[in-house]
């Protein structure tokens, strides 16, 4: 085992991918820049060369079709997006032709292309520099979104994207970026289908993707010295989700609440209670909460976007109704466990911006 | 040059005959998709594809019948696909605008304007990459290059020295709205110019010039000279749509359909021929009635290719 930060992953798996197969190259606004997108292409020119490694014009939507047509010639391109605000550019070449390319040729075509989209947050992201966009990806047939929310997933996910013969989107939330655990040396895919327990618990289901994995352990971290024990599931994959694992959690706890980094309205935990609703309605001792964002968008100021982003103080008030807990001073205890002393703004105390 | 002179008339005519015989049969009810005609355009696909080699690759749009038969994609799967079999060429999942026949050099034809374009210059890019000889061509309309994405393509194309050539089929329509209602005056070859790339014009109801044009940059990018930009001026004699001419519409006078029909590319091609002796009548006799029996045996196949039976939702998105 070996200690990676969630950003030193993603470095590990296009090294890694590139060093494997030729016919993987990586393409993106400031992919060979000093920043590297935030580090997770540090090198990758000066060992792999500026032919494999490129930086492109400012053209999401072209660039993305010459991807697919690389990809249709039998290259593997990464392309990076370091804000997934920027790959709305790009929506046609994505869901018209990437996602279908497939399907509308009989099966005579693969297009193994994969796109990384970088969810901003905080440190006056504001409006267009923070969009978790997944559910508009999930909704049209034949990309596959996935969302890895720990370094081992990070390498292991990107690795499976860039070896799959169809179209995959890798979502990587920009808070995961700092995260760090062991993880086995030597670089190996990991399915990118398929939820996984991080932490079991008897008395709900905290299913949740990407960041909120992180704050869903963090609160069930806080609460078990109380009493509360609660499961965390880490959904992974929005475009397919893994029933088998979510059901059979809600069957154990009867109690689910969802959490996503984006828009819970038409989002994708509206599709997560839905399908749970739909196949263990009787297993729920009580209705499904959502936690995720409010119907609008968090402003530049921090001033005003205050209380915009759920918080793992919001997230186990949330919990402690879920799971009808009366008491008043475990309530404030279990709260006050959970309140984040640091701004609400930056990932971590020792942040300082810009991102 | 003879013989190569008298393929590009054959060619032209199992394109003509061909979709004279799609129009003939589409109120049949058989072929249940939208069918983007390009009967007086043939010069263009022609002439463009006599330039290229095997191993060079072709994307089309929406009308893009005449790129699949100029490249000697299968007729018969091409008819099949019109009929929803499963002997298509994508397999009846795709019909008139999702063509197909890699083996014959022609990539792939979607209907949405521009889409196309950026994916011949990535192959452009993996050709370029692996220090291949290969030539990417994209054929798109007067109405494609109003979208933003053909303009990127051109950019990128040239900044990289791409070897892709953008074929551009000025018909002077889109739909139903006319050139000078979408775009100001001015030449599109010269804004192909301002990005940076080689650019011709070229009458493209003359299958001999378009050839001699599409060689050139061919050519020049396949040596390495980067990407090129050629408008082929041409004429839409059908409607956008569908089976019928675009006549009854009373967009164009009578005097323009006219003009029109005297330009038809294969009826110059023959008298061009006929008139550097290059061909008697007798080659056209015999050229119609082969063509005739091509065309016969097209739609014999695709009667003959079953039915396929539903195919159940949500088959065939990605690799098992």
């Amino acid at each position: 085992m070996s200690r990676r930060s969630y950003a030193n992953a993603l470095a590990e798996a296009l090294a890694t991918a590139m060093e494997r197969d030729p016919a993987v190259f990586v393409v993106g606004e400031g992919v060979p820049d000093p920043g590297a997108i935030f580090g997770t292409t540090r090198g990758l020119r000066e060992r792999f060369g500026a032919d494999r490694v490129q930086d492109m014009p400012i053209s999401e939507g072209a660039m993305t079709g010459v991807a697919i047509g690389a990809a249709l010639a039998g290259l593997r391109p990464v392309m990076v997006h370091q804000r997934m605000d920027f790959l709305l550019l790009a929506l046609d070449q994505l869901l018209n032709n990437a996602a279908k390319w497939r399907y509308m040729f009989g099966g005579r075509f693969s297009v193994p292309l994969t796109v990384r989209a970088i969810v901003g947050r905080g440190w006056g992201q504001g409006p267009q520099h923070s969009q978790s966009l997944q559910a508009l990806l999930a909704h049209v047939p034949g990309l596959e979104v996935v969302l890895p929310a720990t370094p081992a997933d990070a390498r292991g996910m990107l690795l499976a994207a860039i070896e799959d013969p169809d179209p995959v989107v890798v979502v990587e939330h920009r808070w995961l970026y700092g995260l760090e655990e062991p993880i086995p040396t030597a670089p190996e895919a990991l399915p990118l289908r398929g939820a996984r327990i991080r932490r079991a618990g008897r008395d709900a289901t905290l299913a949740a993707f990407s960041y909120m994995v992180v704050e869903a352990l963090e609160v069930a971290e806080r609460l078990s010295p109380l009493g509360i024990e609660l499961e965390v599931v880490d959904l992974r994959c929005a475009s397919s989700l893994d029933l088998p694992t979510l059901l059979g959690s809600v069957r154990r706890t009867r109690r689910l609440c969802v959490l996503d980094t984006a828009w819970t309205a038409f989002g994708v935990s509206a599709e997560v209670v839905a399908a749970v609703t739909e196949h263990a309605l009787g297993a729920l001792a009580a209705p499904p909460v959502r936690i995720g964002l409010p119907r609008g968008y968090p402003a530049t100021s921090p001033h005003l976007s205050a209380g915009f982003y759920p918080t793992p103080e919001t997230i186990a008030a949330a919990v402690l109704d879920l799971v009808g807990a009366a008491d008043r001073s475990m309530r404030r205890e279990a709260l006050r466990r959970c309140r984040r002393r640091t701004p609400g703004d930056v990932p971590h105390a020792s942040f300082s911006g810009p991102f | 040059m003879t013989a190569d002179d008298r393929a590009l008339y054959r060619s032209m005519l199992l394109i003509r005959r061909l979709e004279e015989a799609l129009a003939r049969r589409y109120p049949e009810q058989e072929m249940r998709c939208p069918m983007h005609l390009c009967i007086g355009q043939e010069a263009c696909a022609v002439g463009v594809c006599s330039a290229l080699r095997p191993g060079d690759r072709v994307f089309g749009a929406h009308r893009a019948h005449g790129h699949y038969l100029a490249l000697g994609g299968h007729p018969g799967r091409l008819v099949a696909e019109l009929y929803g079999r499963a002997s298509g060429c994508s397999g009846g999942r795709g019909g008139s605008m999702h063509l197909t026949d890699p083996a014959a050099g022609f990539v792939a034809s979607t209907p949405i304007v521009g889409g196309t374009v950026p994916l011949a210059v990535g192959v452009a890019l993996a050709e370029s990459m692996r220090g291949g000889h290969g030539v990417a061509v994209c054929f798109f309309g007067d109405g494609c290059f109003e979208e933003g994405v053909v303009h990127e393509s051109m950019n990128f194309a040239a900044l990289r020295r791409l070897p892709v050539l953008f074929a551009c089929e000025n018909n002077g329509w889109a739909v139903n709205t006319p050139l000078r209602e979408r775009q100001p005056e001015r030449r599109l070859a010269d804004v192909a110019r301002a990005h940076g790339l080689a650019a011709r014009e070229a009458d493209g109801n003359d299958v001999f010039g378009v050839r001699e044009a599409a060689r050139e940059l061919v050519d020049r990018a396949r040596a390495g000279g980067g990407p090129a930009f050629l408008e082929l001026r041409t004429t839409r004699l059908t409607e956008h749509c569908g089976p019928g001419s675009d006549e009854p519409l009373g967009l164009r006078p009578t005097s323009e359909f006219e003009a029109m029909r005297r330009n038809c590319p294969l009826a110059r091609a023959r008298a061009e021929l006929l008139g550097r002796r290059a061909a008697d009548p007798e080659f056209f006799e015999a050229v119609e009635e082969e063509v005739a029996a091509a065309v016969e045996e097209a739609f014999a196949f695709a009667e003959a290719s079953p039915v396929p039976p539903p195919e159940p939702p949500g088959t065939g998105l990605r690799a098992a």
